[in-house]
């Protein structure tokens, strides 16, 4: 239980890294949601300690980072995580691209409720690429899932529910 | 999967109560902005992960400073020093000009001019919200910043500190799209806000008539109403004046001054601050000259955190007691 925490928490700390990387400029707007990529993979393969408590977290930290409202990356990013954690034994099953395909509708709506709330505040970008990112980072989940399951893997921390 | 019965309901309202604090949280951040404790403990949390990104850059700058050759430097310093005796002559000027202007001003028995201190501010090379204007700074409340300082660079007023944490802040530039900056006209003394518009090379001034005597290459100075920023400080520039019919303003877009995109330091400036208005400051004016001469000398450009009373910007001084 332990060490499946301390790795989980790695994980996303190293996701949260990535999200504030310095990027050139043209690809900041294809930047992937790495942090919610990494918890939707720890939530379905380990429903009983990644639950929608570390999402919120995380999300508040994204939240201070980027800089944005207090809860505004969070609250996607709860929902998100508790459609997961409803469905993640169908999920587990589902082929990559099926995975995917539910994951871009999920980011999607994250990325709408963020957007609401800028808009909101007054602040809603002008761009279509705004949701650039939802597709980015459809695109990188079959390979966040392989590297994340591998790593799951080589730490021996095992599915089963552990109380 | 008996798992799966206790933990459905659970989950539930562990979300539904997730949900509603977020709510209550982004409308008591919004409405309130009372959360600042919370945000500053959270960024001093996140501290070492952007310090950590921005390292390698750190690593980069260093390298290429140890490892140039002597020539390079002996060159870097040969010109930094024609320069530095080149701002020491105009200097020289502002000095009496702000002597006259002074005595002019007790003549008037108008309110003195402020001192102003100044902190140089390294940009943590983190990117932040893409949509917004916002840059990260390594200096925090240990240094003294305080939510609504501005901050400047050597070409003019780059925008304000808005959330502080204890070694870090951050920081809304003024092309924002939820910022506005009182000016006026450097020409004509016409106030107005100019609004951010989100692009990084654009701030526009809305609600000027048509008949505003306004047009492209004026100079925009901050005016200093409002407090938050210094008086005198050069803005921007107009790049573009239209007075298109059947709109009861005209359009005015304007470009900033400072190296917005560009600049690796800033300088936090402290003014008008109760606690920042020593007496010996209006003093030293008043009796001897050597001395505020030999202050703005010492001056020199390679203490990092450099704190030196400035007792005016750089830029042309006027007068507008209005």
């Amino acid at each position: 239980m332990n060490k499946t925490l301390r790795v989980a928490l790695m994980t996303i700390i190293g996701a949260l890294m990535l999200a504030i990387m310095p990027l050139p400029d043209w690809a900041i707007e294809f930047r992937p949601d790495w942090v919610t990529l990494v918890l939707i993979y720890w939530a379905m393969a380990l429903p009983s300690s990644i639950g929608v408590t570390m999402a919120w977290f995380a999300g508040l930290l994204l939240d201070v980072s980027y800089g944005s409202l207090m809860g505004q990356h969070a609250i996607g990013m709860v929902l998100v995580i508790y459609i997961i954690l409803l469905q993640h034994q169908r999920l587990r099953v589902a082929s990559l691209l099926q995975q995917a395909i539910v994951i871009f509708f999920l980011l999607f709506i994250k990325q709408l409720i963020e957007l609401w709330v800028d808009g909101m505040l007054g602040r809603a970008p002008h761009s279509w690429f705004y949701f650039m990112q939802t597709i980015t980072s459809t695109l990188l989940w079959p390979w966040t899932y392989l590297i994340l399951r591998d790593l799951r893997r080589k730490f021996g921390i095992s599915k089963h529910y552990q109380y | 999967m008996q798992t799966l019965f206790i933990r459905g309901p659970s989950a539930t309202v562990r979300m539904t109560v997730l949900v509603i604090a977020s709510i209550v949280l982004m409308t008591v951040d919004h409405r309130w902005q009372s959360l600042e404790l919370v945000r500053s403990t959270i960024s001093g949390v996140l501290y070492p992960l952007q310090y950590s990104i921005d390292l390698p850059i750190r690593l980069f700058y260093w390298a290429d400073e140890t490892f140039s050759t002597q020539k390079t430097l002996l060159e870097k310093n040969r010109e930094y020093e024609a320069r530095h005796l080149e701002n020491r002559v105009q200097l020289q000027k502002l000095e009496i000009i702000e002597k006259e202007n002074d005595r002019l001003r007790r003549l008037l028995s108008a309110t003195p001019k402020t001192t102003e201190r100044l902190l140089i501010a390294e940009i943590i090379n983190v990117d932040v919200d893409p949509y917004r204007q916002l840059i990260l700074l390594n200096k925090g409340s240990s240094s003294d910043v305080y939510k609504g300082q501005p901050i400047i660079d050597a070409q003019g007023i780059m925008g304000q500190v808005i959330h502080v944490g204890p070694m870090s802040s951050t920081a809304i530039l003024i092309t924002d799209a939820s910022h506005a900056i009182p000016v006026h006209v450097d020409r004509t003394g016409l106030r107005a806000n100019a609004f951010g518009t989100g692009k990084i090379d654009q701030l526009d001034l809305r609600h000027l008539p048509h008949n505003a005597d306004i047009q492209v290459g004026d100079m925009l100075i901050s005016s200093g109403l409002g407090g938050t920023f210094p008086p005198n400080y050069p803005v921007a520039i107009i790049t573009q004046v239209e007075r298109p019919d059947g709109e009861p303003f005209a359009a005015i877009a304007a470009k900033p001054l400072a190296q917005l995109d560009k600049s690796r330091e800033v300088l936090l400036v402290w003014h008008n601050r109760p606690e920042e208005k020593p007496e010996q400051s209006t003093d030293d004016r008043d009796d001897d000259e050597t001395d505020a001469v030999t202050d703005t000398g010492d001056n020199s450009p390679d203490e990092n955190p450099v704190t030196t009373d400035l007792e005016n910007p750089s830029t042309p001084l006027r007068d507008n007691n209005e």
